[in-house]
């Protein structure tokens, strides 16, 4: 494949991401504070955003295990995670984190389970397809292209 | 050229504010998440400030000097404003405000106070406690001019 052909599918491929609501504003505005002087911006906070939710997963599964479950320690990891996915722009598991907090709130602890399946499930979707994104700009680049904006 | 930032903002660039301040403004961002560090810290150094960031308010009040073991120091970082997360375990962005305004010698600074929840009742008390501006998360680059604009003089 040619690099306007890549660089036409990485096109196609960001804006059906904001089309299905996996990314929204808030990633352009990141993409935006990414120049020469960091060329990898995007990338590093991306990625600082998958090690740091993948540690609230882990920790937000060991507290919905215990047989009493301390809501406050639930609600904090999923604070922390809104927050991070909402700095980003990954849209899906910010509205995933919204519902969850509500049922922190209401001390449901089926309604949390259910909220950690999902938000599971929408941040490993949004991770991959991020992945995806991040490989096809790096092919672009490869290939002596420059990313399209 | 004009008095720079004295009215609206559409003037503001990034030349008009080196030029009214000579050296960079300095600017300490506190915030407990890690990607809204490294964000704001980035959406700071894009507008030509010298940025340090804290993790919570008592890293904050000891870089700031005033720690609770810091009776007397000399050594007080200089800072031109201070960007306080309001959602942090322990010592909240509010609780932060109050320390701040309490101090003699750093009263004067003004405090931004940022939050992912518009509550007005939570706006008008950090408003109340002295912070200058009240924004809401997460931050934009817009949100950045606007914030030098009407802050750092």
């Amino acid at each position: 494949m040619d690099v306007v052909q890549l660089q036409r599918q990485l096109v196609d491929y960001r804006t059906s991401l904001y089309h299905e609501g996996f990314l929204d504003e808030q990633f352009t505005q990141l993409q935006e504070l990414q120049d020469e002087n960091n060329p990898h911006f995007v990338v590093e906070v991306v990625s600082l955003f998958f090690e740091d939710s993948e540690r609230h997963l882990n920790e937000l599964t060991t507290a919905l295990e215990q047989q009493s479950v301390d809501f406050r320690r639930v609600d904090a990891h999923v604070h922390q995670l809104k927050g991070s996915s909402s700095s980003i722009g990954a849209q899906r598991v910010q509205q995933v984190c919204i519902a969850f907090r509500n049922y922190c709130e209401e001390q449901n602890v089926e309604g949390c389970l259910e909220c950690l399946q999902q938000v599971k499930h929408e941040y490993s979707l949004v991770k991959t397809k991020l992945e995806s994104m991040f490989q096809l700009e790096q092919q672009i680049l490869t290939a002596g292209g420059s990313i399209p904006m | 050229m004009d008095g720079g930032c004295g009215g609206g903002c559409g003037g503001c660039s990034k030349d008009d504010i080196a030029v009214e301040f000579g050296d960079e403004p300095h600017v300490l961002a506190v915030d407990d998440n890690l990607i809204d560090r490294k964000l704001v810290e980035k959406l700071l150094k894009n507008s030509s400030c010298k940025v340090t960031t804290a993790e919570n308010g008592l890293r904050a009040l000891e870089y700031l000097g005033l720690g609770s073991d810091q009776r007397n120091t000399l050594e007080i970082s200089k800072v031109n404003l201070i960007i306080t997360d309001y959602c942090m375990p322990g010592m909240t962005g509010y609780e932060l405000l109050k320390k701040i305004k309490e101090s003699s010698v750093l009263k004067e600074v003004p405090v931004v106070i940022l939050s992912s929840e518009n509550s007005p009742t939570r706006i008008s008390q950090c408003l109340e406690e002295g912070a200058q501006m009240f924004m809401l998360k997460p931050l934009k680059q817009s949100d950045v001019k606007q914030l030098k604009c009407h802050l750092m003089r």
